[in-house]
């Protein structure tokens, strides 16, 4: 299992390959990533990512062990940046590898839900006409209701 | 006990973070005491249900005793992925 924080970029194609390397027991691995999207009426000059840097890692890390417990997982490794990105940059990375693909599948999405709106990260869109904090929507809450057992 | 915000919490109070020496009980008495002090905590706290709180960087609710606790953080709801 690996987390970072970082504000360096990646290389997705690296990290996957480096992620897939050395199993003999893994059957599947499903990779998600987040790239910055521009807005739809407004050109974005830079997307601004504010962390709670003592809190993030022990964050995604309970998340990625909640995943591990609930689904049947090889490994798990989720990247994430903070810093000022802009359009078409990737902002992060989640990869998960089990014996099986439902397992990778499932627990991929368990934890985008899970890092959408409860990893301590706030994003904030800065664009000519000014800088607008994102809000968190009631899809997000709803994303996370039907994990809850 | 460490005070800490951020994104607008942060922007609202005018600083990230701050020692606040408090009797406070819970979260809620916390949040009471700040907003008595100056209009920009009263702006930031008006409506509660806006916000989130870690206490010692671990999310807890607002009636959550203090006892012990080191450092606590407010936030608006996170926008992570």
């Amino acid at each position: 299992m690996r987390i970072s924080v970082q504000s360096d970029a990646f290389d997705l194609g690296a990290e996957t390959a480096g992620f897939a390397a050395g199993h003999r027991d893994i059957g599947a691995i499903v990779t998600f990533t987040g790239i910055v999207r521009d807005l739809p009426d407004d050109a974005m000059e830079a997307m601004e990512i504010e962390h709670y840097p003592g809190m993030t890692v022990k964050a995604i890390r309970a998340m990625a062990e909640e995943a591990a417990a609930r689904f049947t997982l090889g490994d798990v490794l989720v990247i994430h940046r903070y810093g000022r990105l802009h359009p078409g940059e990737m902002i992060m990375m989640v990869a998960t590898a089990a014996r099986h693909r439902r397992d990778a599948f499932e627990a991929a999405t368990y934890l985008m839900d899970y890092l959408k709106s409860r990893a301590p990260f706030w994003k904030r869109e800065v664009s000519a006409s000014g800088a607008a904090w994102v809000a968190s929507t009631d899809a997000d809450e709803a994303a996370l209701a039907r994990w809850q057992r | 006990m460490d005070v800490l915000y951020f994104a607008w919490v942060r922007e609202r109070i005018g600083l990230p973070r701050e020692a606040v020496v408090t009797q406070a009980a819970t979260v809620n008495d916390l949040v009471a005491e700040l907003s008595a002090r100056e209009e920009r905590y009263a702006a930031a706290f008006a409506d509660i249900s806006a916000l989130r709180v870690a206490l010692d960087q671990e999310l807890a609710d607002f009636d959550a005793p203090l006892a012990g606790v080191r450092e606590v953080a407010f936030f608006p709801p996170m926008t992570g992925g």
